[in-house]
């Protein structure tokens, strides 16, 4: 009888333990998979988780992006600070590629290289990646630079000490020291009009709709549309930063 | 304002390459190359002092307390450059209060209290405990009254007692030669863990800062000894000059083989960075980190200080070697941090181009202001030892 007892304590022993190491695996299992089926982090569940999605064949190098961000947002006027800003990307010939952003591309762009030396040349507007597990938020001493919920990397002007450790951390160079109020300061994703139910300065003045953002939680959303019919990618994957600026025809010579 | 603007219009000028718009601005200037500098010369003098105390080395009793107050001067001006660089310094208390405990600078507050308080001053206090009682009786007014708040109005100096501040005294040294090390492996990791630099960020920095900071601390005690040695008009104890510059050779051997091995690691992978990272060293970095930091901060000493150790010339002659050579180390240590933090901006994280660095002898952030919180430690250095000097304090048995 002793005996019984014994082997059946110990079978339902193995038994849960069956079940919690099968449970375990399981669990692991899933969550791998859903690490490499999202290119940032994993969507969180409830409410709204705005990505960003910029389509390179789209855009023309106009500028008007980086205007009206600075005019929307109050960035200083001089050449050194910028929330957004587009690149010109030249691959000659020979291979060489030359990058350019006078002024942020605010003035538009005029290609200094003949036609004929030309490979090919595209434009890349940049802004913040408001990454899900971004080094800068991570870095910052006094919780001053934090993600809302909705998934907008923020920083509290008031709260900041302006040491610029995020503005070493950021490894897409979206942060500028104001030269005034002696903060740091970024993209805020224009989440005082994202309130009012606008859409983000960059997004609204964009002549060939070449930028949409949306909900990553909602698959009916433009982001999840664009995402589904573009093979997209994030500029530095290998750093981890759990980007959500998703680009179409990403070049390999983009970082 | 005007005029900084005119200066970053001046850098964007000589842009080479592309650099995103925002990396105009050098946003980290001398005052945080001061930083690490300064942390480095505090825990470098301590940990020479450990070596007296802990490792039983008498031969340097000479230096102890000197590198003991050398390091609490040091120390005291440490976040100085830190907070003057803030762009908003009335603010940095908040670090204090509200540490963001992800970030790897938030725990410099309590590092640094922590060294100051519980290791630096509670183990000169034990130290000078005694000497002060005495020095309050001896003396009247002010000086007295001094001498005896800091002894905390104690006045047992019996053998019972004295023997327990040194055993107290021994145990906060055992405590203190982890913390020099957590303190600037620490300040090592405030770089090395920004992934986005691949200048900075490896894993070998913080034990590079490590070994660095006690090369750039026992040569400034060094240098100190020398020179006080000098005004008193006292005679150099050449045993502990030796010994000292024996250590000196070790550890500068270590510090070299480290960031030989980082440098050798980085061309052999030769990652995404690598020709970025290879230009702007033949480069922007080339006159600071070839001439500066390797040759005059670290070949001829290494050099000079090895062939030291077979080779004896007269005493005269390795007195002034040693003069010099504490001063080439300490200036190729400064060019070393230099060329960690300026360097490590230099180059654009696109890796497609360069900035430069400009700097103004005026200003916040200027030549002169940085100058100034250099020489502050000695000002400080200078009133310590004159209110405590060693030379007057009674020799403390370290041996038990």
């Amino acid at each position: 009888m002793k005996n019984n007892k014994s082997n059946l304590s110990r079978r339902n022993f193995f038994k849960t333990g069956a079940i919690i190491a099968g449970g375990i695996t399981a669990t692991l299992a899933l969550s791998s998979v859903n690490g490499l089926l999202f290119a940032g982090e994993q969507p969180k569940k409830r409410g709204k988780w705005y990505g960003i999605g910029i389509d390179i064949n789209k855009c023309i190098g106009c500028g008007k992006c980086a205007n009206a961000c600075k005019l929307e947002n109050n960035v200083p006027q001089e050449p050194f600070y910028f929330r957004s800003w587009v690149e010109q990307y030249t691959i000659k010939n020979d291979g060489t590629i030359k990058v350019e952003s006078p002024n942020g591309g605010i003035n538009g762009f005029q290609q200094s290289i003949p036609d004929e030396d030309i490979f090919k040349s595209f434009f890349v507007p940049k802004m913040c990646n408001h990454c899900s597990k971004s080094p800068c938020t991570q870095v910052c001493p006094v919780g001053a630079t934090f993600e809302t919920p909705e998934g907008i990397v923020l920083i509290d002007e008031k709260y900041c000490i302006g040491c610029g450790y995020c503005i070493q951390a950021c490894p897409y160079g979206c942060r500028y020291k104001h030269p005034v109020k002696g903060t740091t300061d970024k993209c805020t994703l224009c989440i005082h009009r994202l309130e009012k139910g606008f859409q983000p300065a960059c997004f609204e003045i964009c002549p060939t709709q070449a930028r949409i953002y949306g909900d990553l939680n909602d698959p009916l959303s433009n982001i999840n549309y664009f995402l589904k019919n573009h093979t997209c990618m994030v500029i530095k994957p290998h750093l981890n930063t759990g980007s959500k600026l998703f680009y179409n025809a990403l070049s390999p010579e983009v970082r | 304002m005007i005029e900084h603007f005119q200066n970053l219009q001046e850098v964007l000028s000589k842009v080479d390459g592309y650099i995103y718009p925002n990396e105009i601005e050098l946003n980290w200037s001398i005052l945080i190359v001061l930083y690490p500098y300064i942390t480095g010369l505090v825990a470098g003098a301590f940990i020479l002092a450990s070596l007296e105390r802990i490792f039983k080395i008498h031969v340097l009793k000479p230096t102890y307390v000197l590198a003991l107050l050398t390091a609490l001067s040091f120390l005291l001006v440490a976040t100085m450059p830190l907070i003057s660089h803030l762009g908003k310094p009335f603010r940095a208390y908040e670090i204090m209060i509200t540490p963001h405990l992800s970030s790897a600078m938030a725990i410099f507050g309590f590092v640094y209290l922590w060294y100051l308080m519980v290791v630096l001053v509670l183990e000169i206090w034990f130290d000078y405990r005694r000497d002060l009682v005495i020095w309050a009786n001896e003396t009247t007014g002010l000086k007295r009254f001094i001498y005896k708040t800091l002894a905390l109005w104690s006045t047992d100096i019996s053998p019972k007692a004295v023997a327990l501040d040194n055993k107290i005294g021994y145990i906060i040294t055992v405590i203190g030669v982890p913390s020099a090390f957590l303190l600037h492996g620490y300040v090592g990791f405030i770089f090395g863990s920004i992934k986005a630099n691949p200048w900075w960020s490896t894993v070998l920095m913080p034990v590079i800062f490590l070994f660095s900071a006690m090369v750039s601390g026992i040569a400034l005690v060094m240098l100190i000894y020398i020179l006080i040695t000098k005004i008193r008009k006292q005679i150099l104890d050449m045993n502990c000059l030796d010994t000292i510059a024996k250590y000196l050779f070790y550890i500068l051997i270590i510090d070299f083989v480290l960031e030989g091995l980082d440098q050798i690691h980085r061309i052999y992978e030769a990652e995404e960075s690598f020709e970025a990272l290879h230009n702007l060293v033949f480069g922007k970095l080339f006159f600071t980190l070839f001439i500066m930091q390797g040759l005059l901060g670290t070949i001829v000493p290494l050099a000079t200080l090895g062939t030291l150790q077979f080779y004896k010339p007269k005493e005269q002659i390795r007195r002034a070697i040693y003069l010099i050579l504490s001063v080439l180390i300490l200036v190729g240590i400064f060019f070393m941090r230099w060329n960690v933090v300026v360097g490590g901006q230099l180059f654009s994280k696109s890796f497609y181009g360069y900035t430069s660095f400009k700097i103004d002898l005026i200003g916040a952030e200027g030549y002169l202001m940085a100058f100034f919180w250099l020489i502050v430690p000695f000002g400080i250095l200078s009133f310590l030892l004159w209110l405590l000097p060693p030379w007057k304090k009674i020799d403390v048995d370290h041996d038990i």
